[in-house]
């Protein structure tokens, strides 16, 4: 007669034993499964640049970046030039997100006057959470022109007609890579480069190359860079031409980017380092420089859902 | 009548029972952020909090994902996830503990209740003891809205934040809940 009444409570002291247990384990398992939110990897460099190229990294919608780059001379000039910094190359560039892919910049750059422009476009995002893509592809298109008196070009000859058509240049670029780790990220850049006026007649207009470039973070707020830019061979005499190379360091402190680096290359535009790099980085002809990023909020996310 | 005592006492267990395991949970949880500092205030909020409240036994539950945190300035949620909160590291802030309605309240009656929150707050993988207190309206749609607010210093889990910066980030951060529980 005693058991009876317990076997049949044991179902119910058993539920109200293992309630708050559960409860313990696991209350939000009681909303089902996580909605996953999908986000993107980000942040795999510290700046839209490398050193003098383009990194994975676009500028996010409303935000205008003011950059100012600086070349000493070649380290080679040796203490006659103080190793290079009794002078400079200089760009100055204002670059601007039209919306979270998608980037615009123009630049001014001593080295030749250089005039530049360029659309930078986030095809596809590597992804952190939620999705599937590996990589991330920036699609950049840019165009340069240079404005220094026609004397000065590298193909200036007395009574030639001074085209501003052959002042053009234009370079295409993917830029593909991936955030390998928190530290580490790489990318390659195949590309091309058209001149429309090159110095002589053996010499390409169109120059097929492709870059690789890499950071690894020594802390969260410095990392260690690296770009290489290959020009392929067979593509006509490239004399005095040589590829571009350079390693820099980046330091971010809050709102500014501040990139150290040593490079053989003088001019900041696509045309410039890439195709006609002159240094011999092996024989000294580095250049010291500096590129300083300060980063502005026009238009915040805030503003954006308010209907601006 | 012996046979029938067990089945009187199942039948009045049985709504005690169900009563122990009525969750109430949300999914759509505020919560926001607020430092201020002699060069910047700033302010980031989460709208996907999700939560887990047992009003009969208090037992109460949250998880917020990191990267859901949205700021003003982009930069600023890249330096929030990258060099504070890691958030690939530790995706996501906990807490766990009791919620204790004052004078023995039901918190599911209708009107306003005042509670002692206690419990387990996991934010950077750092444990950390929270005291605080909450007010709670539970409406007439059998809804619970619950608030409050408490302070969070960065030091106590582990988030270093550098001299450079130190006059734009707060000592002390204030963190505000806002949300509406529904019965699941």
């Amino acid at each position: 007669m005693l058991f009876r009444p317990i076997s049949f409570l044991a179902p119910a002291v058993f539920l109200l034993s293992a309630a708050p247990l559960l409860a313990q384990e696991g209350l939000l398992a009681a909303l089902g499964p996580d909605s996953t939110v999908r986000t993107h990897a980000g942040a795999s460099f510290k700046s839209t640049r490398v050193i003098n190229g383009h990194s994975l990294e676009v500028l996010p919608h409303g935000v205008l970046d003011f950059r100012i780059s600086h070349r000493m001379g070649f380290v080679s000039g040796g203490i006659s030039e103080f190793f290079g910094l009794d002078q400079a190359s200089i760009r100055l560039g204002l670059d601007y997100g039209l919306t979270d892919r998608l980037m615009v910049g123009i630049g001014r750059g001593s080295f030749r006057k250089t005039v530049d422009g360029f659309l930078k476009y986030k095809l596809l995002r590597q992804c952190q959470a939620g999705c599937s893509m590996p990589v991330t592809l920036d699609l950049v298109a840019s165009a340069s022109a240079i404005t220094t008196v026609a004397d000065q070009l590298p193909w200036y000859a007395p009574g030639r007609e001074d085209l501003f058509s052959n002042r053009l240049a234009y370079s295409f670029q993917a830029v593909l890579g991936r955030k390998i780790s928190e530290g580490i990220s790489l990318q390659v850049m195949p590309g091309v480069v058209h001149r429309n006026l090159v110095t002589t007649a053996a010499e390409r207009n169109d120059l097929l190359n492709a870059g690789v470039a890499g950071r690894a973070k020594v802390t969260k707020r410095v990392a260690i860079t690296g770009e290489y830019y290959y020009v392929f061979p067979d593509q006509g005499p490239r004399q005095p031409y040589l590829n571009s190379l350079a390693f820099g360091v980046d330091i971010e402190t809050g709102g500014h980017v501040f990139q150290l680096q040593f490079t053989n290359s003088t001019g900041m535009s696509e045309r410039d380092f890439i195709t006609e790099s002159t240094g011999d980085f092996f024989d000294g002809d580095i250049h010291f420089g500096f590129n300083i990023s300060r980063v502005f909020t026009l238009h915040g996310p805030k503003a954006r859902h308010q209907g601006n | 009548m012996p046979s029938a005592r067990p089945l009187l006492l199942t039948l009045m267990l049985w709504p005690a029972v169900v009563a122990a395991q009525d969750k109430y949970g949300s999914r759509n949880g505020t919560i926001t952020f607020f430092s201020s500092a002699p060069l910047e205030d700033i302010t980031a909020v989460n709208r996907n909090a999700a939560s887990v409240l047992i009003p009969s036994t208090g037992a109460i539950e949250f998880s917020v994902l990191i990267r859901a945190f949205e700021f003003e300035k982009a930069l600023m949620q890249e330096h929030f996830n990258e060099n504070y909160m890691e958030s690939a590291k530790w995706p996501k802030a906990t807490f766990k503990g009791r919620i204790v309605p004052n004078a023995g309240d039901d918190l599911t009656k209708q009107g306003v209740h005042s509670a002692e929150v206690d419990g387990t707050l996991n934010i950077h993988g750092v444990e950390r003891p929270l005291h605080t207190t909450a007010q709670l309206i539970s409406g007439p749609d059998g809804r619970i809205k619950a608030g409050c607010t408490f302070e969070v210093k960065p030091e106590d889990h582990a988030i270093a934040i550098p001299g450079v910066v130190r006059d734009k980030i707060a000592k002390s951060i204030q963190v505000t809940v806002d949300i509406t529980y529904r019965k699941l």
